[in-house]
């Protein structure tokens, strides 16, 4: 106790040793202990069992599918999110508000009920379905229903980081440039983009580790077929269910370490973005 | 007048100056015009399709049929137990956010941001996983799988499990909005509370608890969201006894894997209206509290 209160600034404040000892124990016992289990399983089960996970075709498979939508379905968002963001600040139009409200659903949502309702929604007899169908375009179950499932979860993202972003932008620097003569998409393009880039790329790096995740709405509409459109997750979720605990266990490593390392990019990378433009 | 108007002859004479034509301040209406189909195109068929076709699937079959979904008592248990689930769950994620905000905001001590961060570990891990480790705690494989068993104590494909799959991937929430918000308000008017003579307590429930209602009751709304709705974790642990262990959105897929699919729309149109009572309610919460709510709008 008396090295806990050395360590803090003196203050009158009381429940210093109270609410740090709860919050310690509490996050303890349910985030940090079992999480530190799962790594001590997975290392248990040693480098030939990791090896095999990580060569075998399904595994890999699975990994390609995983984070290759979950990309992909990022990309999309960073795109339409930015538009979204951009009418929703910039424009008047009729329903503004109650759209503004709505873009937060993908949150609220349970992720089962956006499985199926995504899933009947895009089914061959479907209201998007058949017309899709019509042009050739087969969308539930297969990887183009985990795209759209992806790219429904990942939606508010890049709205919901953009938007603040250009709230506070400062028209002056657009008058500015008009008054030098500059063309509005000259001035789209440079004057307005390059500050919401780090922006854009923030609400991407959220869709995407939220999307490699997903499970609940991608499962419906996915079909599952190893090999072609199972994702890591449901590959977890398998595994455990044939109480192989010791694949599950690396897999999951596998996929925490794999985000990881993918999530450090795009924040070294948006680092190296505001670096070159000053601040 | 009189002078006024040779200096307007004068303008007229020269050619129109750049500054008189209109600054292309905005997009032309042509342009407008598309950015806004696009952006209402594009949250059309992923937001308002989607929210639209589970009340057309769950009324297919009529009124009726809609609602004896609804009374069936299978439904009924897994209405009951998701209420159950809620009422423990955001309570005590509740007090570790005060809990929690309270010793992040008011004192100083090394390590804080590695604190935060791991606060929020839940979000940044996939909701398997977060199921999966407490089948790798409890389970009977699992590492106190054994000991529990000698106990007859079952916590995995039981309600407990449930309870703490969902505590794990429900924790940031609160925690999360109370922070940022306890941040900005210092802890001037804490300071004043106890030089006046007020006690711990009398501290927390007269000054610091006013002070945070509005974010609390936000972060309190987010989590029972995710609590009701929670797929993922709860679907590893649960083990799917209708009946018993099946919350809504697992019943929802036990409905739907049996192809009774009017009624699982009915079951999940329930979670719909729960979502968007959510969404409501964040508004009216944002419109009411205004700025005295952290802008931290990311969960």
């Amino acid at each position: 106790m008396a090295a806990v209160r050395s360590l803090r600034q003196q203050t009158v404040i009381p429940g210093f040793g109270l609410t740090l000892g709860i919050t310690l124990s509490y996050l303890g016992l349910i985030v940090i202990l079992p999480l530190c289990v799962m790594f001590f399983r997975a290392a248990d089960a040693g480098w030939v069992k990791f090896w095999a996970e990580l060569s075998s075709p399904r595994t890999l498979a699975a990994f390609r599918v995983s984070f290759g939508i979950a990309c992909l379905a990022a990309f999309i968002n960073a795109i339409f999110g930015s538009v979204v963001a951009w009418v929703l600040v910039r424009y008047e139009f009729p329903g503004r508000r109650l759209v503004d409200s709505l873009i937060d659903l993908p949150f609220a949502l349970p992720t089962a009920v956006a499985g199926i309702a995504l899933t009947s929604l895009y089914s061959a007899h479907g209201w998007l379905g058949q017309p899709l169908a019509a042009v050739g375009v087969k969308a539930a179950f297969t990887p183009v229903g985990i795209l759209i499932a992806l790219v429904f979860v990942g939606l508010p993202f890049v709205v919901r980081t953009v938007e603040p972003v250009l709230l506070d932008f400062d028209r002056e620097l657009e008058e500015s440039a008009a008054m030098l003569g500059a063309s509005r998409p000259s001035i789209l393009w440079r004057v307005v983009f390059p500050p919401l880039l780090p922006a854009v790329m923030t609400g991407f790096t959220l869709a995407f580790a939220r999307a490699v995740g997903e499970y609940g709405s991608v499962i419906f509409i996915a079909g599952n077929v190893p090999g072609y459109s199972e994702i890591v997750p449901l590959l977890i979720v398998v595994k455990l269910e044939q109480f192989d605990y010791a694949g599950a266990t690396v897999i999951a490593t596998l996929m925490l370490v794999a985000s990881f390392v993918l999530l450090l990019a795009v924040n070294l990378l948006q680092a190296w973005t505001r670096r070159r433009q000053g601040g | 007048m009189v002078d006024l108007a040779p200096a307007a002859d004068v303008a007229a004479q020269e050619p129109a100056p750049r500054i008189a034509s209109p600054l292309p301040l905005t997009e032309s209406f042509a342009a407008r015009a598309t950015l806004v189909g696009l952006a209402l195109l594009f949250l059309v068929v992923f937001l308002i399709l989607p929210l639209v076709v589970v009340f057309a699937e769950a009324f297919r079959r009529g009124i009726g049929a809609y609602f004896a979904a609804l009374v069936e008592p299978a439904a009924l248990a897994a209405i009951r137990l998701t209420l159950m689930t809620a009422l423990i769950v955001v309570p005590l994620n509740a007090a570790f956010g005060i809990a929690a905000a309270w010793a992040i905001t008011k004192f100083e001590f090394p390590a804080k941001n590695l604190l935060i961060t791991l606060i929020d570990l839940p979000f940044s891990v996939s909701p398997v996983i977060g199921g999966m480790v407490f089948v790798l705690l409890f389970g009977l494989q699992g590492l106190f799988g054994p000991w529990l068993d000698a106990r007859g104590i079952t916590i995995v494909f039981a309600v407990p499990g449930i309870i703490i799959a969902t505590l794990f991937v429900t924790l940031p929430f609160v925690a999360r909005e109370l922070i940022p918000l306890m941040q900005k308000q210092g802890t001037q008017q804490e300071e004043a509370a106890l030089m006046l003579g007020a006690n711990g307590w009398q501290m927390l429930l007269r000054v610091t608890l006013p002070n945070i209602k509005w974010g609390l009751l936000y972060g309190i709304l987010l989590c029972n969201g995710r609590a009701m709705g929670e797929f993922g974790a709860v679907a590893v642990v649960s083990g799917h006894i209708i009946g018993r262990t099946n919350t809504m959105p697992l019943h929802v897929e036990v409905l739907y894997n049996d192809y009774a699919f009017a009624a699982a729309f009915a079951v999940a149109s329930l979670l719909t209206l729960m979502a968007l009572a959510t969404l409501a309610l964040k508004v009216w919460l944002e419109w009411r509290a205004g700025p005295r709510l952290a802008r931290t709008r990311l969960h």
